[in-house]
């Protein structure tokens, strides 16, 4: 059986995924997320126990280039699409109280 | 004979021979997005004065010798999340709606320098996440075959700009099946090449590991054309590959005596409607009598790649989508209290419910206690899935398969069972999980007038085995008319 969604579990999800939900929101968001997790489930029926996980298909691990000197994005075309700017910087609300 | 009847290496051809120019061709398609665009919504952005400007440019560019290629002068769409400099890319997402990127794609700097002309930007599923096109914040896109059908998605705007003549070539992206499934929808020919075979640099990031951009033509010939100017190693993308196979042009032919084609017994079993069979057993006959060998065999695990694949994607969709937080770029909500509240509100009124469903499924999956039950068996069943295709080549040269299990659905029909719409996945998203790379080839029209494709799927690095293999289809299967042809040829 899958995990069992619960009103704490959605809670938590709200704060990592950093999202504010309704009531009915969360409501239709854990039945969605219980009924794809039982889905997901059917994954425990595949003996893995001998299998190392696989993140990336080429066995690519440190790709390096030269030490050398190279243009860089300036400071003005990142803050081009800034919702808040000031100073050459890039404007959020207050963050501590 | 009207010049949107060309293929994208016919008009080529013809402007190099000065037939033709690449301004013609540019307002060819601008006229033909005027007349087509206000019913089919395939357009999220286009400029027409911009278009003009650089056709000219390239008319000069092709006069002077600085292109040469063979698709030097020819329009092309650009699906909207490939970032174009200047030119707004909104992912078809209210969060990126103003966002303008001060930067090109790798891909859009090859098309350029190709001496292609850039059309537009092409509407899609918000952030790829979907198959309909219907989940774009900014209206859906209509099936060029039969407006009250999906184009299919995620590239189901750049599908559809090619079916109807408003394109000559696309580029779309492919996460799990977003280049083949629309192709087959709309009656395109697209491919998703080996993962890293094209770089991902300016391509807004959904599933890192899965993600790939690639061509979408109206014939096969087009496709390799295009695939070899977007395909090459780039410093700015870590996950490229340095390819020295990258002519498939002249890779073609379309010889097949030597091809091992294997079909998937299970591709043919169960939820699989008849005219997609038939079009899968047309298509084998079609190899057997260019003198291939095709056989049933067992892949196996099908059953296991839509939920080990929807692990992967949205853990990966979660973490790549953390950035956009109303801070550095893109929608902030005017209505917030302090710093979090303001990451918070942003991205819940920025991004859309399937957006948010991915978010929150990848969240948990990725969450202390659940990691190792989700995401790592998830990545062991990828690991498994790779092994059973490993088999599979060293037995075959291609898996024949569909690229979907019916034609385009009813618009409205597909975004109420997100489970369901997922499973509409199950022929496409293992290539995506195993790094193959999978083509799309029109194959015939079913009785209610939709197109239907098969997909070819290959070993890594042998997309001119594909190609080869779809210029035998298409040689037994004859001209493929796309509608706007057909309403010339009635009228």
């Amino acid at each position: 059986m899958a995990e069992k969604i619960t009103d704490k579990t959605m809670d938590e999800i709200e704060i990592l995924a950093k999202l504010v939900l309704t009531k009915a929101e969360k409501e239709k968001a854990k039945a969605e997320m219980q009924q794809m997790l039982d889905y997901v489930d059917m994954l425990d029926r595949l003996d893995t126990e001998n299998t190392e996980p696989l993140t990336h298909i080429f066995p690519i691990s440190n790709v390096f280039r030269e030490d050398v000197e190279m243009d860089s994005t300036s400071a003005d075309e990142l803050l081009e699409n800034a919702p808040q700017k000031k100073d050459g910087m890039f404007l959020v609300p207050k963050s501590i109280g | 004979m009207d010049i949107l009847d060309l293929t994208a290496t016919e008009l080529a051809e013809k402007i190099k021979r000065k037939e033709c120019s690449a301004v013609e061709a540019a307002a060819a398609c601008i006229e033909q997005i005027g007349r087509e665009d206000k019913k089919l919504h395939a357009f999220l952005n286009v400029d027409a004065d911009a278009v003009l400007r650089r056709a000219k440019e390239v008319d000069r560019g092709i006069e002077t010798g600085i292109y040469t290629g063979p698709l030097a002068g020819v329009p092309i769409a650009v699906k909207d999340n490939i970032c174009t400099k200047g030119m707004a890319t909104t992912c078809a997402s209210k969060i990126l709606e103003n966002f303008v990127p001060f930067y090109n794609a790798e891909a859009v700097d090859r098309i350029e320098a190709a001496g292609m002309v850039l059309l537009g930007k092409t509407n899609m599923d918000e952030f790829a996440m979907g198959s309909t096109t219907e989940t774009s914040a900014f209206g859906d896109t209509k099936n060029p075959w039969d407006p009250a059908h999906v184009p299919g998605g995620s590239s189901g705007g750049s599908c559809a700009a090619v079916a109807s003549g408003e394109a000559f070539l696309a580029l779309g992206s492919d996460t799990g099946g977003s280049i083949r499934q629309p192709s087959s929808y709309c009656g395109v020919t697209g491919i998703k090449p080996t993962y890293g075979t094209v770089s991902r640099y300016g391509l807004i990031a959904y599933a890192s590991s899965l993600d790939q951009i690639g061509p979408i033509a109206k014939n096969t010939k087009d496709c390799a054309a295009l695939l070899s100017v977007l395909a090459g190693q780039d410093s700015k993308d870590s996950t490229s590959v340095k390819r020295t196979d990258t002519d498939f042009l002249s890779a073609a032919g379309d010889d097949m005596s030597e091809m091992k084609i294997g079909i998937p017994v299970e591709y043919l079993s169960d939820g699989i409607d008849d005219d997609v069979k038939e079009s899968v057993l047309k298509a084998a006959e079609w190899f057997k009598i260019l003198g291939a060998s095709v056989e049933y065999f067992d892949l196996g695990l099908t059953e296991y790649t839509i939920p080990a694949y929807y692990v992967i994607a949205s853990a990966e969709a979660s973490s790549n989508l953390e950035r956009f937080d109303g801070v550095k770029y893109g929608y902030r909500s005017s209505s917030c209290e302090g710093l979090h509240d303001m990451y918070k509100k942003s991205r819940s009124e920025g991004f859309g419910p399937e957006v948010k469903r991915r978010i929150m499924l990848g969240s948990f999956v990725l969450s202390s206690g659940y990691y190792d039950a989700y995401y790592l068996k998830a990545l062991r069943v990828r690991a498994k899935l790779k092994e059973a295709f490993d088999r599979a080549f060293s037995r075959f040269d291609i898996i024949l398969g569909p690229a979907a299990p019916t034609a385009a659905p009813r618009l409205g029909t597909s975004l109420n069972d997100p489970l369901k719409m997922y499973l509409s996945d199950i022929y496409t998203v293992s290539a995506n999980l195993a790094g193959l790379p999978g083509l799309t080839v029109p194959c015939k029209i079913n009785k209610d007038g939709l197109p239907i494709g098969v997909q070819l799927t290959g070993n890594c690095f042998a997309e001119s085995k594909l190609f080869q293999a779809a210029y035998g289809l298409e040689k037994l299967r004859g001209p493929w008319q796309l509608p706007f042809m057909r309403k010339e040829c009635m009228e």
